[in-house]
């Protein structure tokens, strides 16, 4: 099991939980770790750390375990858990302000779930809009799962789904720069609430 | 009823059947739809998890623009993704001026968020359509039992989607009555489908499908009605892969809500895209235009059938 | 000119830790008509209070100010002390330099500025300060309890037992309140009807005790030991005079409806004793759903009757007393959580999930059950209980941010008497936290473990019905996983809310609410059963949660707290009143509009005015219903209207002593 010597947590640990806590609009002590958001959590069983667990490693200053769990790269932002949260707390937003935190540290825990959003940003930056099975397809290159839904593709043929030309935006020049202007002010604040 | 109409990037491909039934809907209840000039993806969660930046500016490019070129109407999108995208960036740059300057500095254009956002569902459940929509009903959907699944993205945060209740909403259910369906009273209507993540969390989020269809299932439901085109690709295309695994399979076919109330009015499978479902329609689309049965007091309601139970 | 004399308290580290109480003391000595000004230790000691009165001989003061803690503390201390002087009690003020200044300020210097600012105020106050005198008022020895539950009758038999008349208001047509709802009671698990049925009968009974069923409180006027109130009782069809309580009428009525007291899993008739031991024990018509009243059918209840005691043209009857106290008792309700927690089934639940009241009717043995456990959708055992605590309770964001008190108590006596009578089912309970603390309760708490109960520390997410069974879906955060249990029956064990009558009657009493709307004691600790109306007092539940031992302790006091009133022939009112110039006021009625106590009337007066008699509407204050809130002296355009011992004068010297 696990041991925590709490005495040993750095200026720099509650420096970065700090950090995180603003992003997401989030006060930790708010938490007293009823356990509802990872009860009604509908992915909590592929989580390393239940979201109540996530709360209670930032209460305990216990950064580092958090920014490398699975939890908030599994998180599907649907939301259940804030919408039940007795406390009010958005652990929606604390789980995207957490992954914003390891992904800003160099660390993605569910490999596939980064890849697959990178690709999906990387496609609407360059086209404006997102074309669904080039992404898929992209996606099973660059993450090896080669033949994963690969069966669905001539069906959605089939069905009109998917067609040789792609979508595309008028300006793309004006995507490209968007992008680069909502990057480079990078973590964007929750500021006055999402 | 006249609205902006941003169509999302499935509109032309996944959704090509939510984009087909809507029109047909659309058209014979007057509600004209004109689409925002030079839309661009609302960047949906993937943008969330990249910057928060990033997921207000996508939709608020595509509603400064819309506000360049004089479009002055409340924007309606089919799909619930983008109504949440769409939703959740009005919602910030009226939260206050600094944020909103901030969006206009990212997107170079000036952007006054005048325009309110709403979903397809929305609009068709608000007093003004239903009576248009109840006169051109001519068919009655002959008390199909519909389980009316809303998902996460159209009622979550209730703050800022100011939509229907979180846990058991009822637009959709009251459409689906005026079309002579019968709602399904059951407990997954906003539960999590994990459509985002079955590319990326394939092992957790086919558990969601499943869960889903369960639910529907027991409490008897012939057919499940989205309102979003990614809930639908989701469970309609992978109703058949869940089923591998099942002793008792499923049999609920999945459609848009405007294919229902397409129907309704009198609409062909064809015209309202049911043909390009996955799963099989036949039945549930025979049962909803079958003549009317001989009106006699033991088979008037269906509703005292046992239900079916499933177990995993 | 005045002879002020200044005395500063240390009270002990509390003040002087903060304050630099010498120093204060030499700028005291500083101060326009100060002639004296000393520490003290500790003022309110005896010693302390000697010294103020030698040095009222010694320096001949006329007036003098306290700097120490809240004149809430103290302010009457030295004012009894001051009867033994030559000075009124009312030339006193209270700087308060503890929980104004040294409690809140860590820097010393701050803090010493602060209190010498805060003694500077007092001492240009009270040089504007004018004796002031109390008059008195007749008691009239009659009290009123409004509610029948626990907390009325204990309070109505305390002050009926002293020797005074009661009147007993009741909104239901029986007494008996929640409590009587209830199967056993924690921990001794006591027949709860077996020991509160009694009380009724005897309340029923008593000389002394008038009670008062289907009757509600509609309007009050007057003040502390002369209140005019207003009894409305709805018709009860039924002559009690003649009505002999056989029970034939409610035997024969053909129409059935939900029983409330059986909290909808029974039935009653519509003429009806809502239970057996019902007191009064006659039946009344509930008209909204008799035939014979809505439709002009049936009748069969007057037919059969063989005393002629059915009325069905009865009507509303009003009647206007006087009384010298009020107890207010009117109870709580329990939190409509269908309508708060949609993810538990919210209107559309299953009937299987019911709340902790109506598991209570299930498992009694005169309830709808005859008190099997039964589910009520298919009356079959249920093998597996969920029982839900914290439902509404702690929870700010759907439900309240307080704890209910009484729930996990409740909660375990609902395992216990589950497992009791099903001792082949399974019980889990979903806790928060388990608060226990009262005579026996832990034990009983970790009793009902070995019972076999299963307690899970966290919040149900969900509940749902899938193949006949309750799904409900929690976390048990001890083992960290989550856990889900296939429930036949789930019980919620809901939160209190104040009755809906609270926030009514409490603006009709003067009773302040708070922001849950729960009637508002005087002080937390040191006056927990008055209220700020002088009179009126507050036993049990409508005060906040609490269980049925603390409730019964609360009933008791405020009936003490009755009879020491009514101890006395006369009181003595307030003296901060409120007064107002009649040359000045100009009979806008502000006054009247603004006074939360009814204090203010509009009266015409005529005077002489330049030799000519003119005849005026002006504002008029009873000294008796004034409480000194000073509300009025702000609403007055004209500035006629003054408070006694607050007045613009004395204010207005107290900003100038501190901006000037």
């Amino acid at each position: 099991m696990s041991f925590y010597n709490l005495s040993s947590t750095s200026s720099g640990d509650l420096a970065a939980i700090a950090q995180i806590t603003r992003d997401a609009g989030v006060n930790l002590d708010d938490c007293y770790q009823c356990g509802k958001c990872s009860a009604g959590c509908p992915l909590s069983d592929e989580m390393d750390l239940y979201p109540r667990k996530v709360i209670r490693m930032l209460q305990l200053g216990q950064v580092s375990a958090v920014l490398k769990s699975r939890a908030p790269w599994v998180c599907a932002t649907c939301m259940t858990c804030t919408a039940r949260c007795p406390q009010q707390i958005d652990i929606d937003s604390l789980m995207l302000s957490v992954r914003h935190a390891a992904k800003r540290a160099g660390l993605r825990p569910v490999r596939e779930a980064d890849i697959f959003d990178d690709l999906f940003m990387a496609g609407v930056r360059r086209y404006g809009k997102s074309n669904e099975a080039l992404l898929a397809a992209r996606f099973n290159l660059s993450s090896g799962h080669l033949f994963q839904d690969v069966l669905n593709a001539p069906k959605m043929a089939k069905r009109g789904m998917i067609g040789p030309s792609l979508h595309k935006v008028k300006d793309r020049a004006a995507m490209r720069r968007l992008f680069g202007r909502a990057l480079r002010t990078t973590e964007g604040e929750k500021g006055d609430g999402i | 009823m006249r609205y902006a109409y941003f169509p999302g990037c499935s509109a032309a491909s996944t959704g090509i059947s939510f984009t087909l039934s809507a029109s047909y809907v659309a058209k014979r209840i007057g509600l004209e739809l004109v689409e925002m000039p030079d839309w661009c993806c609302c960047g949906t969660s993937a943008a969330l998890v990249t910057s928060r930046d990033l997921a207000h500016a996508l939709p608020a490019r595509s509603l400064a623009l819309a506000e360049q070129a004089g479009l002055d109407l409340d924007v309606v999108t089919p799909c619930a993704g983008c109504f949440s995208s769409l939703k959740r960036t009005v919602h910030y740059a009226r939260q206050s001026d600094k944020n909103r300057h901030r969006l206009e500095e990212i997107i170079e254009l000036p952007y006054a968020a005048t325009a309110d956002v709403m979903s397809l569902l929305e609009v068709m459940a608000r007093p003004e359509a239903m009576e248009p929509l109840a006169a051109a009903i001519t068919k009655s959907l002959n008390g199909l039992r519909v389980a009316s699944y809303y998902g996460c993205a159209l009622v979550r945060p209730q703050e800022v989607t100011c939509f229907d209740d979180p846990e058991d909403p009822q637009s959709m259910d009251s459409l689906m009555e005026l079309a002579g369906a019968e709602p399904v009273r059951w407990a997954f209507k906003t539960e999590c489908c994990g459509a985002s993540h079955q590319i990326s969390e394939p092992h957790g989020a086919r558990r969601l499908i499943a869960r889903v269809f369960e639910n529907a299932a027991a409490n008897g439901a012939e057919a499940i009605a989205v309102a979003c085109p990614l809930c639908m690709l989701n469970l309609d295309m992978r109703e058949a892969g869940i089923n591998e695994s099942r002793a008792v399979p499923f049999d609920i076919p999945v459609f848009y809500f405007t294919e229902l109330l397409g129907l309704a009015m009198g609409g062909s499978a064809r015209r309202l895209g049911i043909d390009r479902h996955f799963w099989p329609t036949g039945k549930a689309v025979r049962k909803a235009l079958a003549p009317p049965p001989e009106p006699s007091p033991d088979n008037h309601s269906t509703s005292e059938l046992p239900q079916e139970v499933t177990v995993a | 000119m005045s002879r002020i004399g200044v005395f500063i308290c240390h009270c002990g580290s509390n003040i002087g830790a903060t304050v630099d109480v010498p120093k204060v003391v030499e700028a005291a000595r500083t101060l326009p008509h100060v002639v004296y000004a000393d520490d003290n230790k500790y003022t309110c000691s005896d010693p302390g209070q000697q010294s103020i009165r030698d040095a009222i001989e010694e320096h001949d003061l006329d007036r003098i100010v306290i700097a120490s803690c809240s004149p809430r503390m103290h302010e009457l201390t030295f004012r009894k002390m001051l009867h033994q002087t030559r000075i009124n009690p009312y030339l006193l003020e209270i700087a308060n330099i503890r929980e104004q200044c040294s409690w809140v300020h860590k820097d010393i210097e701050a803090g010493t500025a602060k209190a010498i600012d805060l003694v500077r105020m007092a001492a240009a106050k009270i040089d504007r300060d004018t004796p002031l005198y109390t008059t008195t008022i007749p008691v009239n020895k009659r009290a009123l309890v409004i509610g029948g539950g626990i907390a009325g009758m204990q309070a109505a038999l305390d002050i009926a037992d002293a020797g005074y008349p009661v009147t007993l208001v009741e909104k239901e047509p029986s007494l008996g309140g929640k409590m009587v709802m209830l199967d056993k009671t924690f921990p001794t698990m006591d027949c709860s009807a077996c020991i509160c049925t009694p009380k009724m009968a005897e309340v029923g009974t008593h000389p002394r005790i008038e009670v008062r069923t289907c009757a509600e409180v509609e309007k009050v006027a007057g003040y502390v030991g002369n209140f005019e109130v207003t009894i409305r009782e709805a018709p009860k069809h039924v002559d009690y005079e003649l009505c002999t309580g056989c029970g034939l009428c409610e035997s024969k009525c053909p129409t059935k409806i939900t029983s409330e007291f059986d909290q909808g899993l029974g039935k009653r008739k519509a003429i009806y004793k809502p239970f057996a031991q019902a007191v009064p024990s006659k039946p009344t018509i509930d008209a909204a759903h008799c035939r014979k009243i809505n439709e002009g059918k049936c009748g069969v209840c007057e037919k059969l009757c063989p005393t002629g005691a059915i009325r069905f043209d009865d009507e509303e009857k009003r009647s206007t007393e006087t009384y010298g106290a009020i107890i207010v008792a009117i109870g709580y309700q329990l939190i409509d959580w269908a309508d708060l927690y949609g993810e538990y089934g919210g209107r559309v639940a299953s009937p299987n999930v019911i709340t902790g009241l109506q598991f209570e009717r299930l498992v009694n043995a005169s309830g709808p059950t005859e008190g099997h456990i039964q589910r009520p959708s298919d009356g079959t055992e249920p093998k597996s209980v969920v029982i839900v605590k914290c439902v509404g309770s702690r929870d700010p964001h759907k439900g309240k941010a307080y704890c209910s008190r009484a729930c996990c108590m409740y909660g375990a006596k609902h395992a216990h008497q589950y497992l009791d009578k099903v001792p082949d089912g399974r019980c889990y309970v979903f806790y928060m936290d388990v608060r226990t603390p009262g005579k026996g309760y832990d034990e009983f708490y970790m009793n009902t473990q070995r019972d076999g109960a299963v307690y899970l520390r966290g919040r149900v997410s969900k509940i749902y019905e899938q193949g006949g069974k309750l799904v409900c879906l929690g976390e048990d955060t001890l083992a960290g996983a989550t856990v889900q249990v296939e429930a036949d029956l789930v019980v919620l064990e809901t939160a209190m809310v104040p009755a809906d009558d609270a926030d009514r009657l409490g603006s009709m009493l003067g009773v302040t609410r708070d922001k849950d709307l729960w009637l508002s004691e005087a002080h937390p600790k040191l006056r927990p059963v008055e209220t700020n109306s002088g009179g009126v007092y507050l036993a049990g539940t409508c005060q906040g949660p609490k269980d049925i031992p603390d409730t019964v302790a609360q009933a008791s006091a405020a009936a003490m707290k009755v009879c020491i009133l009514f101890s006395k022939d006369e009181l003595e009112s307030n003296a901060m009143i409120a007064g107002s110039d009649v040359g000045l006021c100009n009979g806008c009625g502000a006054c009247v509009a603004i006074c939360p106590y009814q204090a203010v009337t509009l009266e015409e007066v005529t005077r002489r005015e330049n030799s000519v008699m003119v005849t005026r509407t002006v504002s008029n204050v009873n000294p008796g219903l004034c409480q000194g809130c000073g509300a009025c002296t702000v609403a007055c355009k004209p500035g006629a209207m003054d408070l006694k011992g607050f007045s613009d004068e004395q204010i207005m010297r107290e900003v100038e002593a501190l901006c000037l």
